[in-house]
């Protein structure tokens, strides 16, 4: 009997732990419908529909992606070195990572932006923030190359960038961290942050025609951390708006010390307004010290120019420049709606998302609603401005984008979700869970006047068990939605470079029909260009040798070289002579302490080598250029400091050194 | 004397063919397309009357694998003479229509056409089998007897070149004009021949 008791008892219990485990949600990581694949299947030999540009976060460089099917295309060295495609290496792009500090060969690339015109993107340029070393590049869409590079100075910690004006007229770049400025002592107490400590927002024009970028004014504020921006369109095309937290101006143990006020700013900035004064003269000139690189399309080189000088403009004395905006809990993300009407601030740490309404931010400013100043700025009161709040949407919204059909869609890190909600009246109409905790998302044109409102992409800062596991450290996910439906559909996960941030997507056409495939050798000005085997040549300056160099399927021409010494500096200089595409060709040189070259058809480039032993050195094409690329090879003699082996060089025969001997004998 | 003027409607056609070979001097006359795994979007060559075209560095890059000589229009004398020949035809047909207006006259320009046609396309053949077969002993690709001479028409598989030979704008028209003569000839016979019973 007690046997028999003791076996129910077991049963019983048995069924109580499974009927449990079946009361648990289960797991909803893989509830995608069933005709998922089929829409991210993108055929062997076809495109895809667009471009999703991602940034790189820590890696400091801008990988391209095809979406719908989460292809990695291309990645973009912009604020790290890259060895495999000789960035930061040759001698042509050293000067591409020049900064004040000297050349630097890390970046942390945050957030994208697309150049626009009339509010919609217009396929010639990408921006990219650097947040550490603050800098803004330039990438240009014909060759997916960085042309430029601009440093900010009195910042640090470029986060509020690169966020451009709807015509491309100005890129943004606001200060996370507040810094003494530059043109003032830095050496004081770091508990004097309320006294000497002050913020920036910087803004960088953009010349209409090659997008040449010029620091035009900065903008000085009380110190505190400016984080993400936007620029307002149509009606509030003249606005800019950018969110800040640690209004309590601390300085250590933010997340504590940041975090008491209930509510921090959205800034509403009057860029027209502060355009004018800059005009007019109004403002100070200051002493500051900045790179500005550039990369010439001509000569295929990069110059460095310092630049000693900005103009700084005190809100403070110009009272209708700049207004704060109560916005609940260290707000993240500052994002503006198609119609221009509408700005959505999110806090990291609230439980609601507040809807600005611009045409109220323009009465309340005209009635003077304000409910005091902050550092002499005035302070909106929160009700005069608030169009509405998204009552509890989720728990820690970060950014918000818009498709573009009256829709907002918004990451929640905490609740590690995206949702969405009608910008008519705030309500919440889905939501989706991602994997996990995302940090931004990108509409495709969602933050322009003309989403392209098919696909959401959330970005992830935890992968966990996603993907196989690949030891501690693990790559970040993007994950693919369909939301051309009422309801979110989760498609497709793939693993991004380094941690994406803000990212950008366009429809492939844009971009596509302009993509360059050669450089013209009857373009190249590149000083050292070799045109043909005929220019090359081998030349002694003092101890600097130059080699004019050509690559051509299959041979390096000169592939002999004689004469080298210790002590000397020698500078390959080769020519790429393919005029067809894809014909890459790469170089290396055993023992060099250097990288490689990757030289593209009609390209030149240059490789540094300052030989360290006597002796026999192969170079060789690094790149597999065709059937005989495994011939492609050469050899350079090193002797001895002092030798009398003269400097020669030959391909196909020996040189005029050696035959001379042969003569001789 | 008068029978053997030609019809209005005979002239029309032979003055039509005249201004048919002035727009040949602007159009390639012939192409050879060639397709390889990889040059998917395929390359060209174009034969205009006066120089060569279309991709030609790239398939001189490609041709040095086999030691084939590069293509210069420099060293052909036809691309200096084609122009010179084209606009004689243009002009012949345009006087036989305008001037002679003879049933002779049409079968003259007719014959030299058709002859000229023939030799043109001889000469072509002996290019292509030249630059087919006349190949440099050191070149990297070896593959003992291949030749590598185009064909003078239709498709052809080189090594991992496919290439196809056919007329381009030109041509066509070139033919047209031939086709059109000889349709000259025939209506104007029929017709002498209908006022001669």
């Amino acid at each position: 009997m007690k046997k028999i008791l003791y076996s129910i008892s077991v049963v019983a219990s048995a069924m109580l732990v499974f009927g449990l485990q079946g009361c648990k949600p289960k797991n909803a990581g893989d509830a995608t419908g069933a005709d998922a694949a089929s829409k991210v299947y993108v055929a062997p030999g076809k495109y895809d529909e667009l471009y999703n540009f991602v940034s790189g976060g820590f890696s400091g460089q801008v990988s391209v992606y095809g979406i719908p099917s989460g292809r990695l295309l291309r990645v973009i060295p912009v604020f790290s070195v890259d060895p495999e495609k000789g960035w930061g290496y040759s001698e042509e792009t050293k000067p591409m990572l020049n900064t004040s500090s000297g050349q630097i060969p890390w970046g942390d690339q945050h957030h994208l932006d697309l150049s626009q015109t009339n509010g919609e993107i217009d396929g010639r340029w990408l921006f990219a923030n650097e947040n550490n070393t603050p800098r803004i590049a330039r990438i240009d869409l014909k060759t997916f190359r960085t042309s430029e590079i601009i440093e900010i100075p009195n910042s640090a910690g470029n986060h509020s960038s690169p966020f451009i004006t709807e015509n491309t007229e100005y890129v943004v770049a606001g200060t996370r961290f507040s810094v003494p400025m530059d043109y003032e002592n830095g050496d004081v107490p770091i508990d004097s942050y309320k006294k000497n400590f002050k913020g920036t927002l910087s803004f960088v024009s953009v010349a209409p025609k090659d997008g040449e970028m010029k620091l035009a004014f900065q903008l000085l504020l009380p110190g505190m951390d400016f984080d993400l921006s936007h620029s307002g369109k149509g009606p509030s095309s003249g606005w800019f708006f950018f969110s800040c937290y640690n209004s309590e101006q601390a300085h250590t143990l933010l997340e504590v010390n940041a975090s008491k006020r209930d509510k921090d700013y959205v800034l509403a900035v009057n860029w027209k307004k502060a355009e004018e004064y800059f005009k007019a003269g109004k403002g100070k000139k200051v002493k500051v010290n900045y790179a500005h690189n550039k990369y010439n399309e001509a000569t295929h080189t990069a110059s460095s120019t310092m630049i000693t000088e900005t103009t700084v403009i005190d809100v403070k004395d110009f009272p209708d420049l700049v207004y704060m905006i109560p916005c609940p809990k260290s707000p993240h993300g500052c994002d503006v709606d198609p119609t221009g009407q509408y700005i959505v601030g999110s806090g990291k740490l609230a439980a609601l998302i507040p809807v600005f309404s611009f045409a109220k931010i323009q009465d309340a400013i005209k009635n003077k609603t304000f409910d005091g100043t902050y550092g002499g700025i005035p302070v909106i009161k929160y009700e005069a401005a608030l169009y509405g709040e998204v009552k509890k949407p989720g728990l820690g919204p970060l950014h918000t984008e818009f498709d573009g059909k009256g829709n907002a869609y918004t990451t929640f890190f905490i609740s590690s979700e995206i949702v969405k909600w009608s910008l008519k009246d705030l309500k919440v109409l889905d939501r989706h869970p991602t994997y996990y905790s995302p940090g931004h998302l990108c509409i495709p044109g969602g933050d322009t006047r003309k989403p392209y409102g098919k696909y959401l992409i959330a970005y992830n800062k935890i992968t966990k068990d996603r993907f196989l596991p690949t030891g501690p450290e693990l790559a970040q996910s993007a994950q693919l939605f369909d939301i051309s439906g009422d309801k979110m559909k989760l498609l497709l996960d793939y693993p991004t470079i380094g941690e994406p941030h803000y990212a950008q997507a366009v429809p492939a056409e844009l971009i596509a029909k302009n993509s360059q495939k050669i450089y013209k050798l009857e373009d190249n000005k590149n000083p050292y260009a070799a045109l043909g085997e005929k220019q090359t040549k081998v030349e002694r300056k003092g101890n600097e040798v130059h080699v004019n160099m050509t690559a051509m399927r299959s041979h390096l021409s000169p592939d002999n070289i004689e004469g080298i010494k210790l002590g000397d500096v020698v500078y390959f200089h080769v020519t790429n002579l393919e005029q067809d595409w894809d014909v890459p060709h790469g170089f290396a040189i055993k023992g060099n302490k250097n990288a490689e070259l990757l030289i593209m058809p009609g390209e030149t480039t240059t490789l540094k080598w300052v030989p360290e032993k006597v002796g026999i050195f192969p170079m060789y094409c690094t790149d597999f250029c065709s059937a005989l690329h495994q011939e492609m090879q050469g050899y350079i003699r090193v002797s001895a400091k002092g030798s009398t082996v003269p400097l020669s060089f030959s391909l196909g025969k020996n040189s005029e050194a050696a035959e001379s001997i042969i003569a001789k004998k | 004397m008068k029978k053997n003027k030609l019809t209005n409607p005979v002239k029309a056609l032979v003055i039509g063919c005249g201004l048919a070979l002035i727009i040949v001097l602007f159009v390639p006359l012939w192409q050879i397309e060639l397709a390889a795994p990889q040059y998917p979007e395929g390359l060209i060559l174009k034969m205009y009357p006066n120089k060569l075209a279309g991709n030609v560095d790239i398939i001189n890059g490609l041709n040095h694998y086999i030691g084939m000589k590069t293509l210069h229009t420099a060293d052909f004398i036809e691309f200096t003479l084609l122009p010179y020949i084209i606009g004689f035809f243009a002009a012949f047909c345009l006087v036989v229509g305008l001037g002679f207006k003879s049933f002779r006259s049409l079968i003259a320009v007719f014959a030299l056409f058709v002859l000229f046609g023939i030799i043109s396309m001889i000469d072509f053949w002996r290019w292509e089998y030249q630059y087919g077969h006349d190949l440099n002993p050191d070149a990297a690709i070896n593959v003992p007897g291949m030749t590598y001479q185009p064909p003078l028409i239709g498709y052809k598989q080189l090594l991992n070149f496919g290439a196809y030979s056919i007329p381009d704008i030109g041509g066509w028209i070139f033919i047209a004009v031939g086709a059109t003569l000889l349709t000259a000839i025939v209506i104007q016979y029929k017709k002498q021949k209908n006022a001669t019973l």
